[in-house]
């Protein structure tokens, strides 16, 4: 029986993290991912896990310790934030080349400087080219899902990939919520044992690990990497599917919110999404067609989709919670790209939006529907939502 | 490199999946000077053979007593470490040009 409950996002995390029980966790406490991995001592402390847990004395140590981990064949987790994962980032790429299925819950939160503890999604924008799979979550319900699912695409033969769970710091992870919870057998049953590919601990099969791989071989590599991103993608639907049938809740690479008849469409990511959906729903009952695309999945980018749900549009904002100084936001700039050959361009525009926890209001998400709506938006000019002037 | 495997051949993460094979790697081609033994010098304290990083130096024991063989000079890159160890200073390092033919 599904059970239904009220609890942190982090919280939630850390339960979905309970029902894989991973062999290994090893992680460094950062604010706010902290209560993720708390609770999961917890659990360690309290026998409710088979996992072993592994202080380390920073996040370059956990990421480095996840890697050995997961290298020897075991099924491995880890949880950062911000800083943290700026200080894991040498071997984040390291992880992702060496094609170990490590899940990472990311509770996104803005990077220094100056230091802010608060969410943006700075975080996951440093990453997005590390090789990672990038799982985008509104709320406690995809965040506890999107774990679990996870696991699932990570070590699917053909992709063999890590994936982040991206979750809003502190709005997702410190705010409580309802959501559902599948029954421990289920979870259990759907994630399944991962049987490794190359597992250092077989002796019957010596294989090395890191090696140096110079000039000869590194270009092949990276190919074998974008193809098992183009994996990833490819067989993500058939996770989705799978999760449904236990689940009953429907995933795709894009939530679609009232697109289909609308004119003006917003584009966010992460709990902005939800606000998004109460002004929504406000203004189309003044009269106004909007409607709203949230990208779940960043990377691989589901682009086709993207121009499916666009092209013919009348307008199109896209708010970034990050910024590519000197350069367009990241999101804007990727979804920009992905209408290039649309039949039918939709006029563009680029707000910047919530950097270091700047409260999102419904004012403001509606200030950026009246530029698209009046037919004010500038293609290469970035606007700020909320920012003083 | 036109003989290598393809991306697609190749075993995914950069994994090395047979073991031992780094005895296809012929470092000697590296080598641009060439250690020589003066056998006569030798007391075949095996010190070479101790401090060589490519397993180049051959040995075996005879009679309970350790028996220096020579270099092996397909692995051999010519970093010259055996002769400065060796404590009777009988290897000598040659510029690998008075070895062309």
């Amino acid at each position: 029986m599904p059970n239904r409950v009220s609890l942190t996002g982090a919280a939630a995390v850390s339960q979905a993290m309970r029902q894989i029980n991973p062999d290994v966790v090893a992680a460094y406490p950062i604010t706010p991912q902290t209560p993720v991995v708390e609770y999961y001592a917890q659990y360690v402390a309290d026998g409710l896990v088979d996992t072993c847990m592994i202080p380390v004395e920073s996040e370059h140590s956990a990421m480095s310790a996840v890697v050995g981990s997961a290298a020897a064949g075991a099924r491995t987790m880890t949880a950062t934030a911000a800083n943290g994962l700026a200080l894991m980032v040498e071997i984040v790429y390291i992880a992702a080349s060496y094609r170990l299925p490590i899940v990472m819950p990311i509770v996104n939160r803005a990077l220094s400087g100056p230091i802010n503890i608060h969410c943006d999604h700075s975080d996951a924008m440093l990453v997005r080219d590390s090789g990672w799979i990038q799982l985008m979550a509104e709320d406690h319900q995809e965040a506890y899902d999107m774990t679990i699912m996870a696991t699932k695409i990570a070590e699917h033969e053909d992709v063999l990939l890590p994936v982040m769970v991206n979750f809003d710091g502190f709005i997702t992870s410190h705010g409580v919520d309802v959501f559902e919870m599948l029954d421990d057998e289920v979870v259990k049953e759907f994630v399944g044992e991962w049987v490794p590919k190359y597992p250092l601990l077989n002796t019957e099969k010596p294989i090395t690990h890191g090696s140096l791989d110079l000039f000869d071989w590194y270009f092949e590599h990276h190919r074998q990497q974008e193809e098992a991103m183009e994996q990833a993608y490819k067989n993500l639907p058939a996770v989705f599917e799978a999760f449904e049938k236990l689940s009953g809740r429907n995933y795709d690479f894009l939530d679609l919110y009232k697109t289909e008849d609308a004119d003006h469409v917003m584009i966010v990511m992460n709990s902005t999404a939800s606000t998004a959906k109460f002004v929504i729903d406000e203004l189309r009952e003044q009269g106004l067609k909007v409607g709203l695309v949230k990208p779940r999945v960043f990377t691989p980018f589901p682009k086709k989709e993207l121009k499916a749900a666009l092209d013919g549009k009348q307008s199109v904002v896209v708010l970034d919670r990050a910024m590519s100084f000197g350069k367009e936001a990241p999101l804007y700039s990727l979804v920009k790209s992905a209408l290039y050959d649309a039949v039918s361009r939709p006029q563009l525009g680029s707000f910047v939006y919530g950097l270091g926890g700047r409260d999102t209001t419904p004012e403001q998400l509606k200030e950026a529907f009246s530029y698209a709506v009046e037919g004010k938006l500038s293609l290469d000019k970035q606007l700020y939502l909320g920012l003083r002037d | 490199m036109a003989d290598l495997k393809g991306w697609k051949e190749v075993p995914i993460g950069g994994v090395v999946d047979t073991p031992a094979s780094s005895r296809s790697y012929a470092t000697g081609a590296w080598r641009v000077t060439r250690p020589i033994l003066d056998e006569n010098k030798c007391i075949n304290c095996m010190q070479c053979w101790l401090y060589c990083p490519d397993m180049a130096i051959s040995g075996k024991i005879a009679d309970g007593k350790t028996k220096m063989i020579g270099i092996d000079l397909k692995y051999c890159k010519g970093c010259g470490t055996c002769a400065v160890v060796c404590p009777v200073k009988a290897i000598d390092m040659k510029p690998e040009n008075e070895f062309l033919k």
